[in-house]
């Protein structure tokens, strides 16, 4: 009983911070996505309608708001596997003992994480510019037609992808760097024994020990991807023909430039849904795995 | 202690106003205050500049939060907003007896864009209007030695110039990521852009449908070319390089234009105002106004503000410190505006603008009347579409607004 007591003592704290700063908000939100609260009830409360399920209805017959999740979807699906075949690719080149000065590189391809999203933004500008860029300037040197990268609505969401996996990958890198350090030599010192190429080195050794980091970066990075915004936000602000909208930024647009707080509301807990209907499939499929 | 030495020491007893300025008005309205302090002991104001981009959400959360100033610099398409919000003072006595704010001084379409439901919320401090900057030599060349004064001009100059220009060339630049070239055509109609009191979308009426197809005929024809901004990495570089003849755009372009073209260029280019259907058209009235809010505890004090600022002798230096366009004729009579060949357009076009709608949605309407124009100018959409999908979009918007105005009709 004293145990429990005192138990409860020291868990208080955080219990009420937590449920102050986060469960608090959380309930009020999903309070706020059954209204239709806008600056008219902002004026005066008597104008506030509640409005059931209503936002969420309307949601769903958004044509922009479709557009905005397959935006996401477009990106989470090529963006994610993409982006962690560069971080793994990245941490195995560092952990080869044929790289030189690793400390260097691995600073190197580090640094776009913690670089200040904004300012890399204003140069992948540049290097996106059809007529000067520097990347419409290689494909010139391969004989191919220059690309409106931010300005096509075809290539927006691809030059987005990009510029994110850039941005983004070294964080990955780093952990499956730890992964990979982690594995004991003596395994493929006894896969060198059996006659094993570096190739099936790899996919027997390493991608097995490497399978719970694997999955770890997996849902990490699928719940991150899904909440696309500052991307779109700094260089093409959702244009053009709203190829780059993400569902945040469609709720970014909702809430603060438009003042819906109830629908912008209503598109938050959309998402939470839908992140953690996927985060609960992979889970599920990585137990799975690990019991087959 | 009790001396206010008038180096910025401030007395307990001094009234402070505080005045939110935005952008670079914000930077550099502090340097006419210091006579304004000086002609008003006992008056201090602290001015806090906010970013273009941030001031909407501030000036939102500000009211929420009861952290209104008492007097603010506001685009004047918010205003109906926040007359709805409630939150602003209603200036018409104050004007009525001001020998300085005199209604019939300032051009008639700026005014009313301070008018709500006949009352006035604000008084205009600089303005904002679309017309035309063209390049002078290169429309010389397609064999015109004047502006279009109106649509069928214009259409023969930008097929002149097609035809004569290099291929590289395009005859005019709307770029598709603002809705202000298209709004200023529509304007220039006489049906209204929503009807029964801001209740409807109205973009089914012929005028609207003129606008549109005249704009979109521009892109079918390829005259203009379908990017935006974003695309034209710098857009005055552009312009100095003849990549396009005619250009829709406000008049910090003026002050942009002189700064960064190379002197040789610097008379090949000029502005004309918006030509319209038949003969010169009308354009946005745009622009900032003062306003002082309900929460102010110096109402008085924030109107000799107003005052002062609104002085011809004061907006003839705040123009010289931004290149902001003054809202009054009594300003425009000073002879180094006069004399300003790239202002004279404006001058002339400032007697012929009409405000938007003024309904707190308009913005958000005036947000899809560009998706949907840029999905039209890229060939997704016909005209008859467009004009159905803006009416069909506009009216879910209002509906709030028509269930407010039902019950208060109701009540």
């Amino acid at each position: 009983m004293r145990i429990a007591g005192a138990a409860w003592c020291f868990v208080t704290p955080a219990l009420l911070v937590i449920g102050v700063f986060f469960f608090l908000p959380v309930v009020a939100a999903l309070a706020l996505s059954l209204t239709d609260f806008d600056i008219y009830a902002l004026a005066d409360l008597r104008n506030l309608r509640v409005v059931g399920l209503r936002n969420y209805l309307q949601l769903l017959q958004t044509p922009l708001f479709w557009q905005a999740f397959a935006n996401t979807l477009y990106f989470v699906i090529v963006g994610v596997p993409l982006s962690i075949t560069a971080s793994l690719g990245a941490a195995l080149l560092l952990h080869s003992r044929l790289a030189r000065f690793p400390a260097f590189f691995r600073t190197a391809l580090f640094a776009p994480v913690v670089t200040t999203l904004v300012a890399v933004a204003v140069i992948w500008r540049y290097l996106f510019n059809p007529r000067y860029g520097l990347l419409n300037y290689a494909l010139g040197g391969l004989g191919l037609s220059p690309i409106d990268w931010l300005g096509d609505p075809r290539w927006a969401m691809p030059a987005i992808i990009v510029f994110a996996i850039w941005k983004n990958f070294g964080y990955n890198m780093i952990i499956f760097l730890a992964g990979l350090q982690s594995i004991p030599e003596p395994l493929y010192e006894a896969a060198r024994i059996d006659g094993a190429s570096t190739w099936r080195q790899f996919r027997h050794v390493t991608l097995p020990m490497l399978a719970p980091i694997v999955s770890l970066v997996n849902v990490l990075t699928i719940a991150g991807y899904f909440q696309l915004f500052a991307e779109p936000y700094v260089m093409t602000q959702g244009g053009p023909l709203q190829s780059t909208v993400s569902v945040l930024y469609f709720m970014y647009e909702e809430g603060f430039k438009w003042w819906n707080l109830g629908s912008a509301s209503a598109v938050a807990f959309v998402l939470f849904l839908v992140i953690f209907g996927v985060t609960v499939v992979q889970l599920r499929l990585a137990r799975w795995e690990h019991a087959a | 202690m009790w001396l206010a030495s008038g180096c910025g020491s401030t007395s307990s007893r001094d009234t402070v106003l505080r005045f939110w300025a935005m952008g670079r008005e914000g930077e550099v309205v502090a340097e006419l205050l210091p006579e304004f302090e000086r002609a008003h002991p006992g008056i201090r104001v602290k001015v806090q500049q906010l970013p273009w981009t941030a001031a909407h959400e501030k000036l939102l959360t500000a009211f929420a939060g009861d952290a209104t100033p008492d007097l603010c610099q506001l685009g004047n398409t918010w205003i109906p907003e926040l007359v709805a919000l409630n939150a602003l003072l209603p200036l018409d006595r104050h004007a009525a007896d001001s020998s300085i704010v005199r209604a019939d001084d300032y051009f008639a379409g700026i005014w009313d864009t301070n008018r709500v439901d006949g009352q006035l919320y604000g008084v205009p401090w600089y303005v904002d209007t679309r017309l035309v900057f063209y390049r002078r030599d290169l429309l010389r060349q397609a064999g015109f030695s004047a502006p279009p004064r109106s649509w069928p001009e214009w259409e023969r100059m930008l097929a002149a110039v097609r035809t004569h220009g290099h291929p590289d060339r395009y005859p005019i630049l709307l770029p598709l990521n603002e809705f202000e070239p298209l709004l200023a055509l529509a304007l220039q109609q006489d049906e209204p852009l929503l009807r029964e009191g801001g209740r409807w979308g109205n973009f089914e009426a012929p005028g609207f449908r003129r606008a549109l197809t005249f704009y979109l005929e521009m892109f079918r024809r390829g005259w203009a070319p379908a990017v935006a901004n974003a695309a034209i990495s710098n857009v005055w570089n552009e312009f100095g390089r003849g990549r396009f003849v005619f250009y829709v755009s406000g008049p910090w372009n003026i002050g942009e234009l002189q700064r960064r073209l190379p002197t040789e260029l610097h008379d090949v280019w000029t502005t004309a105002p918006l030509p319209g259907p038949d003969g010169p058209g009308a354009s946005i009235a745009g622009g900032s106004s003062l306003v002082v809010f309900r929460t102010s505890r110096h109402p008085a004090a924030a109107w000799r503000l107003i005052e002062f600022l609104s002085q011809p002798a004061v907006q003839r230096r705040f123009h010289a410190l931004t290149g902001d366009l003054p809202p009054r004729r009594a300003t425009w009579t000073d002879p180094a505006l006069a004399a300003d060949l790239h202002a004279r357009a404006f001058r002339d076009q400032l007697e012929r603008v009409k405000p938007a709608p003024k309904v707190p949605e308009w913005e958000r309407i005036a947000t899809e009347m560009r998706l949907v124009a840029e999905r039209a100018a890229r060939g997704d959409l016909s005209v008859d579409q467009a004009v159905r999908e803006l009416d069909a979009r506009a009216d879910r918007i209002l509906e709030k607004r028509r269930w407010l105005l039902a019950r208060r009709s109701a009540g």
